[in-house]
């Protein structure tokens, strides 16, 4: 053991590099964050000031109340935008979670003919971005007459892939002779997943609610909903920032709401989700 | 359970018939109704969202498809207009290779690398920095900032900061000029790039078995490079394999980005991607057969990709 140190292998040279890399890092990453931040509670003349300047001086709100005039001004309700998001955001998480776990349980519990197939289907289609399908889906949902309905954007959102493979990986660290204890008690398929295995999970479906709201909260509807009044918040607030330059105290307010609501969940589940992540590994 | 009659040929001693290997398979699908029943609800969806979707998609690329008409079977015809006619997809492809082979390995490495460092602090401030570094990744649009930070005009931070000291007589035109365009994109993409692939990797690290570390050292491992290399890398190899799927995939799609910081189209298409040429000739030409062509390539590139990466990660520590 070298001078006591606690830890093998270490030298303070190095410990002292490392330090500063993270710090430059860090820095480099928060910005653009700092500087939304700033620039949300910016009065006007601060906000075009030559030169610019990351730190706002006199800090205030009217960058709020304007988005809020702004809002109660548009067409469609401000409200109205906003509960399509949370019905979006809240079924979409929800049925991915539910129908996730299930299909998860079946595929890391039971051993049936297909099941080893369709694992490495979802594991295949985890390598290519959705934008490959982009057409054909819109071609299925115009023959399921979901075009311009909630349906188009929360149903899809629950066969993600990512939400399964990270439940199952997850699920197979459940102990196998637990569960087979419950059911020589008697006790249902479904109340051994719902009772026993769903509480043992939880840092996984917590995670799949965080992945998944992500998604679903950004959402803007896109080229499935055309009805001004189904659309989403985030389609509102994008139209509010493309006004230009005038709006740029606005814009950054906006900004800030998107990002609070993600990163202030991430924050509370941090632990569980990294827990989830340990599970996430592909097995050889 | 009923008996099935064999009829004892040698062949069937040595293996099963067919009717008997499909009597035993039905067996064995009813004996696990309740897990068919499980997986059923997401399966459909995952069926008609995902998988049938790629096969459409193969389908239509070899036809002319617009929408209005039906789709007229025309062969190889957009494979060869996309590869041998249409010089602005060679330029999509250059620009999607260069974003995918900078950006993939760069923002993997980062990953890694920041994950491995956070993994030397202490759980609170392990905790902070985790949060600092992956915030990026889930804040949403606030990536735009990065358009005022390289804005044209003097009131972009990067033209005011080098006009106050001097170092430029005139505002530089960042995102309109093609030399800039795909640095900007790039680092913009790695400032993204701290996502999921960064959470797997630190819950790797934490996973790996501390004592592996003290044999490590007994039997001679010198400093953290060594360390690195022969004990943490193939303790994780999991967790590699499967941040590399994730960053792969990544790589392959950066056009949103692109689109919403170099505008669309882009300057001499500089910062044209496969996946901008395909949204192009989807959303705006509605030349469907043919967009769907450039979708297919774009999937059988991504899966070689994600084959080859994997079989080189095997192969690591």
């Amino acid at each position: 053991m070298r001078l006591g140190r606690s830890r093998l292998n270490r030298t303070l040279g190095g410990d002292i590099i490392l330090f500063l890399v993270l710090l430059v890092t860090a820095i480099f990453m928060s910005f653009p964050l700092v500087y939304t931040i700033s620039n949300a509670f910016k009065p006007l003349n601060e906000l075009f000031l030559f030169p610019p300047r990351l730190f706002v001086r006199n800090p205030t709100l009217d960058n709020f109340r304007d988005l809020f005039v702004l809002m109660s001004s548009s067409w469609v309700p401000f409200s109205r935008y906003a509960f399509n998001t949370l019905l979006i955001t809240l079924l979409g998480t929800g049925g991915h979670v539910l129908l996730g776990s299930m299909a998860a349980f079946a595929l890391s519990q039971h051993k049936f003919p297909g099941g080893k197939l369709f694992f490495n289907v979802v594991v295949i289609s985890l390598m290519f971005a959705p934008q490959v399908t982009a057409i054909p889906n819109y071609l299925i949902m115009s023959r399921l007459n979901w075009v311009d309905t909630y349906l188009s954007v929360i149903v899809p959102a629950w066969g993600m892939s990512l939400g399964l493979y990270l439940m199952k990986q997850f699920m197979d660290q459940v102990p196998k002779a637990l569960l087979e204890s419950a059911r020589i008690d008697g006790a249902s398929e479904f109340r051994v997943f719902w009772s026993i295995v769903m509480p043992i999970v939880k840092p996984a479906w917590l995670t799949l609610i965080i992945l998944s709201f992500q998604q679903l909260w950004g959402q803007t509807g896109g080229q499935f909903i055309y009805s001004e009044h189904l659309k989403p918040l985030p389609y509102a607030l994008q139209q509010i920032v493309a006004g230009g330059i005038a709006r740029a105290g606005v814009a950054a307010a906006v900004s800030l709401v998107m990002m609070i609501v993600p990163i202030s969940i991430f924050i509370l589940n941090q632990s569980r989700v990294v827990e989830t992540m340990g599970a996430s590994g592909i097995k050889e | 359970m009923s008996v099935s009659r064999v009829e004892i040929t040698p062949k069937s001693l040595g293996k099963p018939s067919i009717r008997e290997r499909l009597a035993n398979l039905f067996q064995e699908i009813r004996a696990n109704k309740v897990a068919y029943l499980f997986l059923a609800p997401y399966a459909i969806i995952f069926l008609t969202f995902v998988v049938v979707p790629v096969g459409v998609s193969i389908g239509l690329s070899f036809t002319h498809y617009n929408m209005l008409e039906p789709p007229v079977w025309i062969g190889w015809s957009n494979y060869i207009r996309l590869f041998l006619m249409d010089d602005v997809f060679l330029i999509a492809v250059k620009n999607t290779l260069v974003y995918a082979f900078i950006t993939g390995p760069l923002s993997y490495i980062a990953c890694f690398i920041f994950a491995w460092m956070i993994n030397e602090l202490k759980p609170k401030l392990r905790a902070l920095l985790t949060l600092l570094l992956y915030a990026p990744s889930i804040s949403g649009n606030v990536f735009l900032v990065w358009t005022i930070i390289f804005s044209g005009d003097s009131h972009g931070y990067i033209n005011g900061f080098l006009l106050r000291f001097g170092i430029t007589p005139e505002p530089i035109q960042w995102l309109q000029d093609p030399r800039f365009i795909l640095p900007i994109i790039i680092l913009v993409v790695l400032w993204l790039s701290l996502g999921t692939s960064f959470l797997v990797f630190i819950a790797g690290l934490q996973g790996v078995d501390s004592t592996l570390y003290e044999a490590g050292a007994m039997d001679g491992i010198r400093n953290r490079w060594q360390e690195l290399w022969y004990i943490t890398l193939p303790s994780m190899r999991p967790q590699l394999m499967f941040g590399a799927v994730i960053s792969i995939t990544q790589a392959f799609t950066v056009s949103q980005h692109a689109i919403a910081l170099a505008g669309f189209p882009s300057t001499d298409y500089a910062a044209r991607t496969v996946v901008t040429h395909l949204i192009d000739y989807g959303n705006v030409r509605f030349e469907m057969g043919y967009a769907c062509t450039i979708a297919t390539v774009l999937f059988v590139v991504m899966l070689i990709t994600q084959r080859l990466v994997q079989k080189w990660l095997r192969n690591i520590g």
